[in-house]
């Protein structure tokens, strides 16, 4: 109630352009890091994210609008209940502000409900799937980074052109494996290409010979690997063992991202096409970038989801800047959508009504051993797709918000 | 179980007095009435879902002397069916509730029907073989939904009137669950059925010399466990909201096993401190990722070297009386 009658009041100032007064709730503006740091996305996520968060907080000298700005982490182990568990006591007693977050999909999706009935912010850059800004999407959340329909939009269509007609999906066991084995099927069969089955491996999976074995007695021309992180790398893994390639089929990775390459080597992963929203060696500011993140992380690159992170949290610190307020989440979310972003990664851009943050993406292709000049330097641009030709069309999301 | 491990249970004479322990309950319930206004309920009620969960795992490993290893199988099974039928069917948080508890009681039967026929390591193995068997089968079944679990359970009003969104509210009504199942067990173990129990634990040629048929009271004791286990998983589901792998596979069987004995294996009110302690470890060490394992690892060490007896059965060794 009291919030309803403060609310007049407060749009009447703001709508005479009476100088926005700084209301910080608890005089300080705590970002909160849930990601994985341990588990089989910790590499992709995990400590290079908590990296990335601080060198955006130290980009606006530690504070907005005179307020100091505090960073928390956890670790979600890639539980939804975990993840439940940390938010709900990071939003109701640490007084939290603002959730970045929060690596799979499956946690993911339990937070940002969370997020809405708290009112708070949950900015994602971790998680893949297309339904948070889809059907599940509200009010409090971003999307920033990827998403699986426009991981699907590139790769599929790029690997259908190419004669790849007909598939087949090693696919994880959860909510984003499910989306893209769904979206990438869409793609091909729009494009003529055609779905010949898939097989569910459980999430974290070491031994992949079975399912390698199913792929390849498919019959399909490529198999495409719904999974990421340490799924992929052991699959990449097993079907080179078992001689996957070498039998004339070829592997689509769906999400594959630059350390993934890294702990690969170029020997197994050379030729592969794959999907990134960043490369650090993009252009200058990209590697003025990864300089600074390099200190932090012991000489490793950032990939599209920390970059991510270090984008999202400074739009969303400008966003609470131009409102003078770091609450209620809603109407932070509204200021971002409002405001177009634009920062040193991506460069300029602006957020959907959905929450999906629009982008250029790129189509890269590793490089072979004799190509790659050392360490890191592994893709070479293949194409650049336009924000509206990568992600899914805005009416097509079913989200409930673009209705109203 | 070896001899050296019920040499540490503490016995109970049967003519000892137990007003203290009714102090004892009065003080707890007394402060448990008050925690929600100084710690976060939510908190709280995980809390008191795991003290019952490990008061009744005590009921069959404290007084029975059954080492199961396959506890979670009730627990995370009893969560899925409370969370599928507040969310898919749209039953109230009681109806919801005791369903979950009735298909944990008849896992219960099934599995202590099979179980009770090895004594031992072998118990303890064919507990942990069907809980994992149940794992597969709930990862790949549709309804729990893999990965992600049963996500965005409602929860719906007691009885159709009680509002339970509000975190302060449901917590006196999971605490009232509680204390309802916490009498049930203390009422079980003081009953001759108890004593049979314990005299089973302490010297089972013995007991069917004396013509008990132990099989019977055996399994009793594992549904009666089981379907208490059930409850608790259940009420977790609401509480959360959420019903996930993680309830359902082996690493919570073993966190149960961890919570009843450095609480005091055997005592009424080790399992409580128990569960309190190592779910504290985890909520306040969450932030330390991995490390909580590790951590956990120690303090577990720490216990069987220095308290064999876990916190309370330390204490009620000291005073001399049952606690």
């Amino acid at each position: 109630m009291e919030m309803k009658l403060l609310a007049g009041p407060v749009v009447a100032l703001a709508l005479i352009g009476a100088p926005a007064y700084a209301e910080i709730t608890g005089d300080v503006v705590r970002i909160g890091v849930l990601t994985d740091m341990s588990s089989l996305y910790a590499d992709n996520t995990g400590p290079g994210n908590v990296a990335a968060t601080e060198l955006a907080i130290e980009d606006f000298g530690g504070e907005v609008l005179g307020k100091r700005i505090e960073l928390l982490t956890a670790d979600t182990q890639n539980k939804p209940d975990i993840g439940l568990s940390v938010g709900g006591r990071w939003f109701d007693v640490e007084g939290v502000d603002v959730i970045a977050g929060a690596s799979a999909s499956s946690v993911t999706l339990a937070v940002q409900q969370l997020a809405g009935e708290k009112n708070k912010v949950f900015l994602i850059s971790d998680a893949a799937s297309s339904d948070i800004t889809g059907k599940a999407c509200n009010a409090n959340t971003v999307h920033w980074t990827y998403d699986t329909a426009s991981l699907a939009n590139v790769t599929g269509s790029a690997v259908v052109e190419a004669g790849g007609d007909s598939w087949f999906f090693l696919t994880a066991d959860y909510a984003f494996g499910y989306a893209l084995e769904r979206d990438v099927t869409a793609v091909v069969e729009a494009a003529g290409g055609e779905v010949l089955g898939s097989v569910r491996h459980p999430l974290n999976s070491s031994d992949f010979s079975s399912f390698v074995l199913q792929a390849q007695s498919s019959g399909a021309k490529i198999v495409g690997l719904a999974n990421a992180g340490g799924d992929t790398v052991n699959a990449i893994k097993a079907a080179s063992e078992f001689g996957l390639v070498q039998g004339g089929q070829k592997l689509a990775g769906l999400l594959v991202f630059v350390m993934d390459i890294h702990s690969l080597g170029l020997d197994v992963s050379q030729g592969l096409q794959l999907t990134e929203a960043f490369y650090w060696d993009q252009d200058d500011k990209s590697r003025a970038f990864t300089e600074r993140y390099k200190k932090k992380m012991d000489g490793r690159v950032p990939n599209s989801i920390q970059a991510g992170y270090y984008a999202m949290i400074t739009h969303y610190l400008k966003a609470v800047e131009a409102l003078g307020s770091d609450g209620p989440g809603d109407a932070v979310v509204a200021k971002m959508k409002e405001l177009e972003t634009d920062d040193p990664l991506f460069g300029k851009g602006h957020i959907r009504v959905d929450g999906r943050h629009m982008h250029d993406m790129y189509l890269f292709e590793v490089k072979a051993p004799s190509e790659s000049q050392g360490p890191y330097d592994y893709y070479k641009l293949i194409a650049t797709v336009p924000p509206e030709k990568a992600f899914r069309p805005l009416e097509e999301g079913e989200c409930p918000l673009v209705k109203n | 179980m070896s001899t050296a491990a019920i040499e540490t249970l503490p016995r109970v004479e049967p003519q000892a007095s137990l007003r203290h322990q009714y102090v004892i309950f009065a003080i707890l319930v007394a402060l448990a009435m008050v925690m929600p206004f100084a710690i976060y309920p939510v908190f709280l009620m995980k809390g008191l879902c795991f003290a019952l969960f490990a008061c009744a795992y005590n009921l069959l490993l404290g007084y029975g002397g059954l080492l199961s290893f396959g506890h979670a199988l009730f627990f995370g099974s009893a969560a899925y069916v409370s969370a599928h039928a507040a969310r898919e069917w749209g039953l109230t948080a009681e109806l919801s509730i005791l369903l979950g508890t009735a298909y944990a009681a008849v896992l219960g039967l099934c599995v202590g029907w099979l179980a009770i026929r090895r004594h031992g390591i072998y118990f303890a193995m064919i507990t942990l073989a069907i809980a994992q068997m149940f794992y597969f089968f709930y990862v790949q079944a549709p309804f729990t939904h893999g990965e992600d679990g049963i996500q965005g359970v409602p929860r719906p009003p007691v009885f159709g009137i009680i509002p339970t969104v509000d975190d302060h509210v449901f917590y006196y009504i999971v605490l009232a669950i509680f204390l309802a199942s916490f009498l049930l067990i203390y009422r079980a173990i003081h009953s001759p059925f108890g004593q049979v129990l314990k005299t089973i634990r302490e010297n089972e040629p013995r007991a069917i010399s004396l013509g008990y048929r132990v099989e019977h009271y055996k399994l009793l004791a594992f549904v009666l466990s089981a379907t208490l286990a059930g409850v608790a998983g259940a009420t977790k589901a609401l509480v959360f909201q959420i019903a996930s792998l993680t309830d359902v596979f082996w690493a919570m069987s073993g966190e149960v096993v961890l919570m009843t004995l450095i609480g005091g294996l055997g005592t009424i009110f080790g399992p409580i401190v128990g569960a309190f302690f190592v779910v504290g470890l985890q909520n306040y060490l969450a932030d330390y990722g991995s490390l909580v394992t590790i951590i956990q690892g120690v303090i577990f060490v720490f216990c069987v070297l220095v308290f064999r007896r876990g916190f309370v059965g330390e204490i009620a060794k000291r005073i001399g009386k049952p606690l």
